[in-house]
């Protein structure tokens, strides 16, 4: 059963973990100018709501299976993902607005918060690695 | 601008030129132009040689004849003068190195040249050339640009005298400029107007007699010279031999110069005190030595008079100049030009100045409509006289600071040129709590960045590009420590009088980072150039080194796009995705119930017929129509039908097009049917009893019917939206417009309006905005269609055809100049700046596609831009960074065009030149427009205390960075005086106040108009000017195109200075207030208002009447002038005491105090409690 939570979670955290490094990507071409403004918030708004559920489908494992600490590690992202999401102004297309990336330096926000995600799932893949043989062992 | 670009060509451009490769010296000593351009080579070049070689040229006509030597010298005199002043502060400091050079030089030249040519001609005349010579070293760069000017001046001046051979050899040299005329031709096409500008001081230099002559009686005309002048006439025999001497003398003149300076009088002495210096040294009578820099200070200032007034972007420069080039050259320059006047000038004098004056209108008449006015003539002289008085002390203290950095880090030349002598003035301590009165009397011009003047000579001019901080700080550490704002505002498609076109197959870039070549690359021999934003070395193609415009070969730093700063080049096929498209406009007119009851189709479609012949675009020109209400209406205008057919759809869930091909005509060729249906569309609509307005679904249909050739398309709207997608609701509580809590919804309500101007955007659509209407319309969502889509937004509050006649009048003039105005289409603007630098945002209406590239389908005259940057990597090895927009854009026309600013500004290190550069009103604009941001991304009162802070944070900065004796009082640098009163006016502007009952969507509007609108305009709106005009007389009249335009100075805007006996125009901008006091002069009443007391002053009267009296005709000139000087229409309200506008009159008074908001003493003691914490 624990194995399975693990295991659940990893793969969890790979999806995220690639999801992290589209954006990254996505964020390095509009800096580049390969991808217009436009197409490249498009693509990122897509996948928004998608990296939230994720986010939040592995805090509520960890709360559920009742692993405190990974809970309590999960959390805060969770909560500034609802937060960023809900924080949107309503004249604006979604977490990356075209019309705005390029002013104030938001794009380099973005790029910021995309790389500490990474860095962060990144800890979390292998926490879970380590769970998962821990607990495959135990069993 | 144009003009100024002009100059450049003429003069400083080769001057650059040369400066960059070193190995054209040689044909400089050659050539004619050689010369002229030996002098701008600055130290390696020996000004001598230089001149030694135009002296054989007079004689060589050919070669030695163009050069316009002779004229150089007469010329350099009257400029001179005028640098001198300037340099005592800085000469200290920057002019050791050069001056020391150059004296040995000078000497020499001096003595080969004055020998063998002088004597012939006369013991005078000698002296001047020499003495010429031996400021050369120092002053070449401002030669170069007087003798710019001067073959411009020549040319003009060679048709009327072109034998003054009578003259001594001297003058020959001077003749021999006249044959230089032709070489004009080189120039040609510039110079035209160029010619025009300098004629004045032309007239001078070519022909010395009436030359001088003009340039006395100028003098009289304005103060400052006035008092030189007496001295002049009296002197000329006597200061011709004296002169000379002294000429020779000069070189230790200069390093006596400062000093004399400091000791000298006040203002503009700065000349003559050093030519006093010399005489006594020559030992010769000292007298005499004496009177000739008084004439220097004379010509000096009657030299920039005649410069400045004609021209007006030179005019600015021509100011700085003035200042500069005394530093420079102002002694050799003054003896040359005296000989001039002494032997001719003493009779002709009271001649020239007729003839000045007749000159002065006709040249620059076009232009000063613009601006030339107001800076030539009352810039400079306000910039003269404050720089007068204050000037001694503040140079004094200024040279302190810079000596040590300044010197070092400019190269001498640069260090020679620069205009610091604006510094001092610029940085003088002024205690904002005891000095009342700290607005000049007339318009503000923007500062001169401190860069050798060949430089500043071809900088693009502050209307098309200006900087908040003109000297660009070193690192990003100082610029946070300075706690200013930088960043550009532009206005790059401005409506220009002059502006170089050049066709060329292969428009020459930089490989690594696509800049455009220009003047302020440097030529590392003639087959490379090395970009001044990148610093890559380039190759200089084949086709470049043919001169187009001289016709020569192997001369790439002479062509155009090296001689000017805004150039427009003709786009070969590369830069073309597709075939450029033709014009195209749409009009998407509401005629709901509502819309028909304001009457605004009558005056649209009788507008649209008057000028349907106008509209920009060729034979390919399509129009199209679309009106709704409820439902969509097509019209069918297809060619071969007898009326046109009204097609509706009601469908407006799922919106499409009935007959796609004939709903987008030629007008060419459907004309009769278009003006058919302009002539019955009022009528159409008449009855109509419907409400709704479905302006989402018409937005989304007009997008379908302009997406394959893109275009433009303007909607007229008259209420909110609220039928079928894009409806809005009200959100505004009319109980909330004074609230002084955090005011709501200035943001967008809904996504589909931003939507769909970025498909508009994508499609190179741009959607204007005409709203119309009394009630809320939600201008906050409504507006994202056209900011984002790079259209405009107008706005008429309670617009009614019959209870508001001076909106109808506004709208008539607007639309007339929203139809016929020049217009890009499929437009994009790329911002680059040197490495080192970067943008981080953009304001103005756009779509910003890439890091540096801005998307506008359209572009028109009457849109600004501004820009954020920040310093990402220390610009320590740098002297000057640049910065270039350039605009590619289909003209209507069908040709693609590319339409190039750079803009060249000096790194400095201290804080003290950072903040003598700072330009108060860029940096008023540039926090408006990050007000208006932070107001809809924070709130209203986020946006406030922003701008509070941004006062605080800048006067505590100058106060602990610059300021080394401690004092009481609120101290700001003499170029930051007015910031305090800017920031207090922006938070009682209409985007910003709290506390005063203000429409939603009249707050917004004001938003938009502070973020679209070029910075000129907007100024205007955030501090208005206010000027008496009960008493309006000639005296310091402009004269434009035959007319007289009074120039009555501008007032505080406090109620202290309202009297009842009076009468004052308020002109804020879009609106001007002309306020009768209840006992105004009755003379005022009835010449100017016709009407025979105060009480007998209509309520509504909107236009002065056409009286036939001199005081009339003033008023109404003044009056016409002012709105000729803008795009738009602004309404005229005359109010009385008791009339409902006086109110928003009184709004106007930003210096008093409100319920709700400070005065200004207040809010000065507010600020210096704040910064004293």
């Amino acid at each position: 059963m624990e194995a399975a939570v693990f295991i659940l979670s990893l793969v969890d955290c790979c999806a995220l973990i690639f999801l992290s490094v589209y954006f990254i990507i996505t964020l390095s071409d509009l800096e580049c100018d390969y991808i217009n403004a436009r197409a490249c918030c498009s693509k990122l708004n897509k996948w928004v709501i998608p990296e939230m559920v994720g986010q939040f489908l592995s805090t509520m494992i960890m709360l559920v299976s009742m692993h405190w600490f990974i809970f309590l590690l999960n959390l805060p992202v969770a909560v500034w993902d609802i937060y960023r999401y809900a924080k949107v102004p309503m004249g604006n297309m979604g977490v990356f607005d075209p019309t705005e990336i390029h002013n104030r330096g938001q794009l380099k926000t973005h790029m910021k918060e995309a790389m500490i995600k990474l860095g962060y799932h990144l800890l979390c893949f292998f926490i879970y690695l380590y769970s998962m043989i821990l607990a495959l062992i135990n069993d | 601008m144009s003009t100024a670009g002009f100059n450049s060509q003429n003069g400083t451009g080769s001057g650059q030129v040369y400066a960059n490769g070193p190995s054209q010296n040689p044909p400089a000593l050659q050539q004619l132009p050689g010369v002229g351009y030996g002098m701008t080579h600055q130290q390696t070049y020996n000004p001598m040689q230089a001149k030694v070689p135009a002296p054989p040229g007079p004689g060589l006509y050919p070669f030695g004849a163009h050069q316009p030597v002779a004229p150089v010298s007469s010329y350099q005199t009257g400029q001179t003068l005028s640098s001198y002043t300037a340099p005592p502060s800085q000469s200290l400091l920057t002019r050791p190195p050069l001056g020391t050079p150059p004296s040995h030089t000078p000497p020499q030249s001096a003595s080969p040249s004055p020998g063998p040519r002088l004597p012939p001609a006369q013991g005078t005349p000698p002296p001047p050339p020499v003495s010429s010579n031996s400021y050369y070293p120092n002053p070449q760069q401002q030669q170069q640009q007087q003798q710019q000017q001067q073959q411009q001046q020549q040319q003009q001046p060679q048709p009327q005298q072109p034998p003054p051979p009578p003259m001594a050899q001297p003058w020959q040299y001077n003749t021999a400029p006249p044959p230089v005329g032709p070489p004009t031709s080189m120039t040609a096409p510039p110079r035209g107007p160029v010619a025009n500008h300098v004629n004045p001081a032309s007239s001078l230099t070519v022909p010395p007699p009436p030359s001088s002559a003009a340039y006395v009686s100028a003098p009289p005309g304005q103060q400052l010279r006035s008092a030189a002048q007496p001295s002049v006439p009296g002197m000329p025999p006597s200061s011709l031999h004296p002169y000379a001497q002294p000429g020779s003398a000069p070189p230790p003149v200069n390093p006596m110069a400062p000093h004399s300076y400091q000791t000298g009088i006040a203002p503009y002495v700065g000349a003559p005190p050093a030519m006093k210096p010399t005489p006594p040294p020559t030992g010769l009578p000292v007298a005499r030595a004496t009177p000739p820099p008084p004439k220097a200070d004379a010509q000096c200032g009657a030299a920039l008079n005649s410069v400045q007034s004609p021209t007006e972007p030179d005019s600015q420069e021509g100011d700085i100049e003035c200042p500069g080039a005394v530093a420079g050259n102002g002694p050799p320059a003054s003896n040359s030009y005296n000989h001039v006047d002494n032997t001719m000038a003493v009779p002709p004098q009271p001649g020239p100045p007729g003839r000045h004056l007749g000159h002065y209108p006709s040249l620059p008449p076009g232009y000063q409509n613009t601006s030339a006015p107001p800076n030539a003539t009352s810039t400079a002289h306000p910039a003269i006289q404050s720089a007068t008085q204050p000037y001694t002390h503040a140079a004094q203290r200024y040279q302190q600071p810079p000596a040590g950095p300044g010197p070092a880090q400019l190269s001498p030349s640069l260090a020679a040129m620069s205009l610091q002598s604006s510094t001092p003035e610029a940085l003088r301590v002024v205690n904002l709590l005891q000095e009342r009165n700290l607005l000049p009397t007339g318009p503000i011009s923007a500062p001169t960045p401190c860069l050798p003047q060949d430089l500043q000579k071809i900088n693009c001019s502050p209307e098309v590009f200006r900087c908040t901080l003109t000297s660009i700080p070193q690192n990003q550490s100082l610029l946070s420590k300075a706690k200013m704002p930088l960043g550009l505002l532009l206005h790059p498609f401005k409506d220009l009088s002059q502006l170089p076109v050049v066709t060329s197959s292969t428009i020459v870039r930089c490989r690594s980072c696509r800049t455009y070549i220009n003047p302020f690359v440097s030529f590392l021999d003639q087959r490379r150039w090395k970009c001044n934003l990148c610093y890559r070395v380039n190759d200089v193609p084949e086709e470049f080194m043919y001169n187009p415009v001289s016709r020569s070969y192997g001369e790439p730093h002479k062509r155009p796009e090296v001689q000017n700063a805004t150039i427009e080049f003709i786009a070969p096929s590369e830069y073309m995705l597709r075939p450029p498209q033709p014009a195209v406009y749409l009009f998407v007119l509401d005629v709901s119930h509502n819309a028909l009851e304001t009457g605004y189709l009558n005056v649209f479609c009788q507008s649209l017929l008057d000028n349907i012949n106008a509209l920009p675009g060729d034979s390919r020109t399509k129009v199209g129509f679309i009106t709704f209400d409820s439902t969509i209406h097509f019209y069918n205008l297809q060619e071969g039908l007898s009326q046109p057919q009204m097609l509706i759809v009601s469908d407006i869930e799922d919106i499409f097009l009935p007959t796609p091909d004939s709903l987008l005509v030629n007008l060419n060729e459907c004309k009769e049917l278009v003006q058919d249906l302009l002539k019955s569309l009022p009528t159409l609509f008449e009855k109509t009893m419907e409400t709704q307005s479905a302006l989402g679904p018409a937005l989304q249909a007009a997008f379908k019917l302009l997406s394959p050739t893109g275009g433009r398309m303007s909607v007229f709207q008259t209420q909110l939206p609220n039928l079928g997608v894009g409806a809005l609701q009200s959100r505004e509580d009319p109980n909330q417009r004074a609230s002084a809590k955090d005011i709501q919804h200035l943001s967008p309500a809904t996504d589909f309006y931003k939507k769909l101007a970025l498909d508009c955007s994508g499609q190179q659509v741009a959607v204007d905005l005409f709203l119309l209407s009394a009630r809320y319309c939600d201008l906050a969502s409504l507006g994202c269609i056209s900011r984002y889509s790079a259209g405009s937004v107008y706005y008429y509050p309670s617009y009614h055809h019959q209870h508001n006649p001076a909106q109808v009048e506004r709208f008539q003039k607007d639309l007339k100049r929203y139809l016929t105005r020049k217009i890009g289409f499929e437009a994009v603007m790329r911002i680059r700046c040197t490495k080192g630098l970067s943008i981080h945002t953009f304001h103005g209406n756009f779509f910003v596609r890439s890091t540096d590239l801005l998307s506008l389908p359209n572009v028109n005259p009457d849109a600004g831009f501004a820009v954020q940057m920040s310093i990402e990597e220390n610009l320590d090895d740098m002297q000057v960074v640049s910065f270039q927009a350039a605009l590619l854009y289909t003209s209507s026309k069908g040709e693609r065009r590319i339409r190039v600013h750079t803009l060249c500004l000096p790194v400095v290190n201290s804080m003290s030149d950072i903040f003598a550069g700072a330009d108060v009103q860029a940096i008023a604009g540039l926090l408006a427009c990050m007000a208006v941001d932070r107001s809809v991304s924070a709130s209203l009162s986020d946006a406030r205390d922003a701008m509070t802070n941004a006062a605080i944070d800048s006067l505590m900065s100058y106060r602990q960075s610059v300021l080394t004796i401690q004092q009481p009082g609120l101290l700001a640098p003499a170029c930051l005086r007015l910031f305090p009163l800017y920031i207090l006016a922006l938070l009682k502007q209409r985007a910003f106040r709290t506390g005063t009952s203000t429409r939603l969507d009249d707050r917004v509007f004001a938003m938009c108009q502070l973020k679209y609108q070029p910075l000129v305009y907007s100024m205007l709106m955030i501090h208005p000017a206010l000027y008496r005009v009960d008493d309006l007389t000639d005296e310091g009249a402009l004269n434009i195109n035959e007319r007289t335009i009074p120039q009555p100075r501008v007032l505080q805007l406090s109620v202290e200075k309202l009297s009842r006996e009076a009468a004052f125009l308020m002109d804020a901008g879009t609106v001007m207030y002309l306020w009768i006091g209840r006992n105004c002069n009755p003379n005022f009443l009835t010449q100017v208002l016709g009407v025979p007391s105060y009480a007998a002053v209509p309520d509504n009267l909107y236009l002065l009447p056409e009286l036939d009296t001199a005081e009339s005709q003033r008023t109404r000139a003044f009056i016409g002038w002012l709105k000729d000087q803008r795009p738009f229409f602004p309404s005229l309200h005359v109010i009385r005491d008791e009339s409902q506008l006086k109110a928003s009159f009184m709004q106007n008074m930003i210096e008093d105090r409100t319920e709700s908001a400070l005065s200004y003493y207040e809010f000065l003691l507010h600020l210096q409690q704040q910064i004293s914490k």
